[in-house]
Formats: C-alpha cells, structure tokens, sequence
C-alpha cells in the first residue's frame, strides 16, 4: 500500500551516497512488489485523486514566457475496480483523451495522483514505473495510424517482448503471437502480413492484440471503435467484452458515442471542459442524470427509431463548448446552461452527491457536480 | 443483368408533377492498376421538391461517389460512367455540355461536405469565400457580394455575423464552419442540397443544432435534399425516404417509419440490430459477420451472400433485383422496395 515504501525507509539520519542507493532499490523493490500483488475482484484497482494537467501557452521566441494554460483536465477524481469498465464519455475538448494519457504515464501530471495499487505512479521511475507500464496498455483510436507500415503483424505485436522479455522468451515468440492472433479472431497465418493488408476491423483487432501481449491488468481504450464501419463496430465491441471475462481486464473506455458506453460499461463517468460532471453506474446516469449537461447529452443523441424520437423531449444547447485556456468562472458548464444562476458564476460546484439525494436510496443518489441537481429522464419516451 | 424497377412512387408534395432528380441506373468504375473497381452498379432513386432522401451505407458502399456524380465532381479518368442518367428537372446532366452542366451546379444544386476545415480555403476570409457566389455566379460588386455574406451569416445563425465577416476559418469552432458550409450551399437558393455526412465531425450537441438548421432551411426554401449518412441515428430524425446501399447497389428502399420498424433486407435488419441502444442495456450485440466485400472482387449473385444468414444457392448465382415488396396478403407498401431473394421471409417471417 501507499504507506509500505515509507516505512521501508530506515531512520538513518546521516545517510551516505551508497546508503540512498540501498535505500531507493530496496524501495524500488517493495514498489515492484505491491505492483505485482493481485487485487480481488470490485476492489479498487486504479484510484485518481485531483488529476491535473496544464499545458502551457508561451509568447515569445527566445524569452518564452508563460501567458497562460490550457486547462486540458482541472481536478478530476475517480475509482476503478478490478474487472469493471469504467466508461468516460464527453465532446471533443473535454479533456478525456488527455486522461487517458496520464494514466499511461505519457504526459506528466501537473498536479494529482494516480494510485495503481497503492503506488502513486506519477511519482514512481525506473523498474517501478516499467512494471506499471507493463500492466497498464492503451488501445488506439485510429487503426490507420497507430500501427508501424513497414513492420509485419508479427514485429508489431511482438514488440511489446522486446521490452519486456521475462514475459516471453525469445525461442517462444513467434507462438505467442500466434496464440494472440488466434485470440483476436485473425488467422495465425496472418503473421507475416503488413497492416495495410487488413481491413479497419482488422487492424484495430491487432492493435488489441498488441494490448493484450503482456498480460496486462488494466486497458485504457481511447475511442477504439469511432473510426469503423457500424457492422464492424459490433463485431469488436463483443471481442472486447469476451477478453474481459476471459483475462478479467479492467476497461477505461473512453469515447463520445453515448449508446456504445452504455452497453459496455459499468460505470459512467461524464466530463465537461476538463472536470467530471457527473458519475455512476450505468443505469443511474443514462436513466436518472441530474447534471443539466448529461441530460442535454443524452437528448441531444440521435436515436434509430423515428416513433420514439416524436416523443423524446430534446434540449438543444445554444453556443460552443468555451476554450479550455479561458474557461468560465464557477460551473464551467453554465454559459450554455438553462438553469444558470449567480450562484453558478461565484462557486464552482464540487462532484458530490447532492444534498436532496443524500438520505433517500433513490438511483438520483449519486455524485453530480450541479448546484441545482434534478432528476430527469430524457432517454425514454414520455 | 436484371432490370430493376421504379422503387419510389412520386411524392405528394411534388410541385410540377416530376422529380427533382432522377438517377436512373447509374454505373461508376474506376480503372485502377490492380483492375476496375465497380463502385456503383446500377443505383436507382428520385427526389422531390421539398424532399429528404437519406442514403444510408458503409464505407466503400458507392454512396459518396454517387453523389459527386451527380454534382460532376468525379476525377475522370479514373472515374468512368459507362451507363446510366442523372435527369435534374427532366434534363440528362450527364449528355449536357461542360458549359450548361457548370450553370447547374452551385446554382441549382449545391453540396455540403462532411469536413468544412478541409472544404474550406484557409487563406481567405469566410466573407470573401461566401461573397464569392455572388461574384462569381451573379457579377455582383464586391461590396455588395460582401453585404450578402453578412445577410447569410445571419441566415444561419452565425452570432454577430457583421463582425466575423472578415474572420478567416480557423477562428471558427467546428460546428460554426459547418454552418459557413451550409451558408455557402444556400447562397444562390438551391432547388437540391447534397449533404454528404454534413454532421459526422461534429459533436453530439453542435450535430443537433445543425441538423435542426439544415431542415428548417430545407423547409423554408422547399429544397430537395440527399442526406448521405452511415449513422442511422441521424437518418431516423430528419428523413423522409431511405435507400440502403451495399457494394454499389440500393438493397432496400422505405419510408423512414417502416424501415426501422419492419426491415425487408438482412442487411438492413444487421445493421439496425448491430447498434447498441441508449433506453437500455442490452445482451450481447449482434454482428454482422465478415467484412464488406472488396469492390475489385464483388461476390458473384447477391454481393451480401457471404455474410447473410439466409444466403441459400440462389443467392450465389442469381443478382436479386429491387422489387416493390407487399403485405402478407398482397396489399401494397407504397414506397417500399427490397433487393433479396426472400424478402418475404425477412420482412414476415
């Protein structure tokens, strides 16, 4: 836990040069370690607490000086459990992506920390961060991109060994991938193909399999299926969700396609202009929302059925989502908010369980950063 | 090759008794080192004043390269039409002089395209973009040209439109460029409107507001309107009429009510069962199994025939037409067409 690499530290007041070097490998050890306990099922697996990134806007060319920031994510907090899908949905611009890359340790947080097991990796480099790095994988938006042309399949999902060896000795790798393949539902004998050989839904299937060559607990997809065909989109939905029971992998499924996070995940995180606007469990954000822009959201969302949508009440938000550098003072959210109000442009409204919903035992009972949370169905027909 | 039959029947509210726009079996290849890729083969359908037609397809379904053949946009060569007629008003576009067909397009019938960052010129204002319309079509004055790029701006709800005038496009949001887009396509007052994917870059919430936009002008101005979409989503709130492409073929047209509830061709009954939903939380989603067919190499008979579950041996040899569908006791579905062989079984079964 957070607390063993400190009490590991001995109390050595005077410590020397080689001393610190005992002190940080055996912390490093015990690190490496709690990284690679198991965690039970529903437990905690990934905790986010107060995640920050800023990216800086400079002026000038030789004296860059700082003019201001990006406020790309401004606090954002969350839990995910072992074996869940925790799915973030927002616009363009949210900030959503810019999560996903923190988690992997690809960009620095500006500030917040990000607990893998109990070990805050933000903070953590060498063997630590590389273990982490091997049970944390991303899979891409676009399929097109996100694999090398001139290498083959093979090359491609083997690279992952390179790096890691311990996970697949040398002579046993060609097997592996094979075996990852067969997994993917492609054809072994595919091994050898280049990616331009292969359809869209193909691809993505070996970028997935590239995820899963390390074995690896937690998968952080970054809209993996926006960019297929709708017959496609189905057929890799499904592949996902059976390697889910099958290596029981917990899912971040970030995307912008309301109804396909509704059907995978578990839990619904929403966020607006870098900041978590409301989240909970499927049901209790697709049926019963009470942020005013998770409804405006979901009725905004064109749905395939001409008689339901002549009864669907729809509310159509007037204006843009503001620039993340300048965002508005108090709820980000209320320059297109209808229930705006001074109050909204003095405090800005922390992600809580509203206070009218605290007692009761009502699906509305879950954490929404509004002042003037409301329960609304807008998905169903009246 | 089967003929293929007049699927849609006139609408009521035509205003002169014919259709805007007729395709009447409409071939396009392209010639290509690797051969002749045939992405459209025989595409059929009609729109009237006042009009939405959505096309509804995947990608590599020939329903964007149907659309630029009607707007005379195609490359050719590659592009080759080797049969078919695009009559607008009764007139075959596709035997006009480069001349008459250049005083159609932008004039009578405007396009709208999927990527307005893309469509749009970056080094010139959007004023000037939109005065050029009337400069170039009308020989207006630029000062003149430039008041009506204001007048439009304003059209389309573009927020204090005097002052962005000389605004270039990359200070516009995404969603306030589709709108300069569709600002661009009005200018000269269209009789048709060609939206290829007008809102598939857009966010959820902006893609409402122009949707919303787009059919009150379409109303406004009683314009005919081809909606190209792969989402069916969008299709279900603005439509009129649907026709489902598959490989460079119409598999099924219908009203917009009845397709969705009652489809008559696997595909369509796939797809519409491949979508997740939003009211609730379903099982496994079903998958269309394998892949669109590569347009080099179409399937011989139904091009669908390797990934339906209905395909039998007559699916493998014979190319089932588009044929009017009917009730269980043979009463009409007005509108309704289906290319397979056992509609019947799809569509009652």
């Amino acid at each position: 836990m957070a607390e063993l690499s400190k009490n590991d530290e001995p109390q050595d007041a005077t410590p020397n040069v080689s001393d610190v070097d005992v002190v940080e490998a055996a912390s490093e050890e015990a690190s490496v370690a709690a990284i690679e306990a198991t965690v039970e099922r529903g437990e905690p697996i990934l905790q986010v607490r107060n995640l920050v990134k800023h990216f800086p806007l400079t002026q000038g060319i030789l004296f860059k000086k700082q003019i201001g920031a990006v406020k790309a994510v401004d606090g954002v907090s969350f839990d995910l459990h072992q074996g869940e899908t925790l799915g973030i949905v927002g616009e363009s611009g949210c900030g959503k992506s810019t999560v996903a890359k923190l988690l992997m340790n690809l960009e620095q947080a500006t500030a917040g920390e990000i607990f893998y097991k109990g070990q805050d990796i933000t903070k953590l480099s060498g063997r630590a961060l590389k273990a982490v790095r091997r049970n944390i994988q991303m899979v891409f938006q676009d399929p097109y991109t996100s694999l090398n042309p001139r290498m083959t399949v093979g090359d491609i999902i083997g690279e992952p060994f390179d790096i890691h060896p311990e996970v697949a000795p040398k002579g046993d790798r060609r097997r592996r991938v094979q075996e990852l393949l067969d997994v993917v539902g492609l054809n072994p004998e595919y091994i050898n193909r280049y990616p331009h050989q292969f359809s869209g839904g193909q691809r993505q299937r070996i970028g997935i399999a590239r995820g899963l060559a390390l074995n690896p607990e937690i998968i952080i997809c970054d809209e993996p299926v926006s960019a297929l065909d709708v017959s496609v989109q189905a057929q890799v939905i499904n592949l996902m969700e059976r390697l889910q029971d099958e290596f029981n992998l917990s899912y971040i499924f970030i995307a912008h396609d309301l109804s396909i996070v509704r059907h995978i995940s578990d839990r619904v995180g929403v966020m607006y202009l870098g900041k978590i606007a409301e989240i909970g469990s499927d049901e209790q954000i697709y049926e019963h929302p009470t942020h005013p822009y998770t409804q405006a959201l979901l009725s905004a969302v064109p749905v395939p059925d001409p008689e339901a949508r002549e009864h669907r009440e729809r509310i159509i938000l007037t204006g843009d989502v503001p620039s993340p550098a300048n965002p508005p003072s108090g709820c980000h959210f209320r320059t297109r908010c209808w229930k705006a109000q001074d109050k909204c442009a003095e405090e800005v409204p922390l992600l809580a369980i509203p206070e009218r919903f605290k007692a009761s035992d009502t699906p509305a009972s879950h954490e929404s950063a509004c002042h003037f949370a409301e329960e609304k169905d807008v998905v169903h027909a009246a | 090759m089967t003929i293929i039959e007049e699927a849609f029947v006139p609408s009521p509210r035509d205003n002169d008794g014919g259709p805007l726009l007729e395709v009447r079996d409409l071939h396009v290849e392209f010639h290509t080192r690797e051969g002749v890729v045939k992405a459209v083969n025989g595409v059929n359908y009609n729109v009237a004043a006042g009009e939405t037609l959505a096309v509804l397809g995947e990608s590599g379904s020939g329903k964007s390269v149907t659309a630029q053949a009607i707007m005379g946009i195609l490359d050719m060569p590659p592009a080759k039409i080797p049969q078919g007629e695009i009559r607008f008003r009764g007139q075959d576009m596709l035997t006009m002089s480069a001349d008459e067909r250049r005083k159609i397009r932008g004039q009578r019938i405007a396009m709208i395209f999927q990527d307005a960052l893309s469509s749009l010129n970056p080094v010139l204002s959007v004023g000037y973009q939109l005065g050029e319309m009337f400069r170039v079509h009308q020989g207006m004055s630029k000062k003149d040209a430039k008041a009506k790029a204001i007048e439009l701006m304003d059209r389309v709800k573009i927020p204090a439109a005097a002052a962005r005038v000389n605004d270039y496009p990359h200070q516009f949001s995404g969603g306030m460029r589709q709108r300069i887009m569709i600002a661009m396509a009005l200018a000269l007052e269209p009789e048709l409107i060609i939206a290829d994917e007008p809102t598939t870059a857009l966010d959820v919430t902006v893609q409402a507001q122009v949707m919303d936009l787009l059919a009150e002008l379409q109303r406004e101005y009683n314009m005919g309107l081809i909606l190209i979409t792969h989402d069916l989503g969008v299709v279900a709130d603005v439509a009129d009429k649907i026709a489902v492409m598959y490989a460079g073929r119409i598999v099924e047209t219908a009203p917009v009510h009845e397709l969705y509830k009652r489809p008559a061709h696997p595909y369509t009954r796939g797809l519409l069962d491949s979508i997740p939903r939003l009211d609730q939380k379903g099982q496994e989603l079903y998958a269309i199994k394998g892949l669109p067919p590569n347009l080099l190499r179409i399937p011989t008979g139904c091009a669908f025939n390797p990934r339906c579950p209905k395909a039998q041996d007559i699916c493998r040899t014979d190319i089932p037409a588009l044929l009017p569908v009917t009730e269980q006791d043979g009463g009409e579905l007005p509108g309704r067409a289906s290319a397979c062989h056992f509609w019947k079984e799809t569509l009652h079964g």
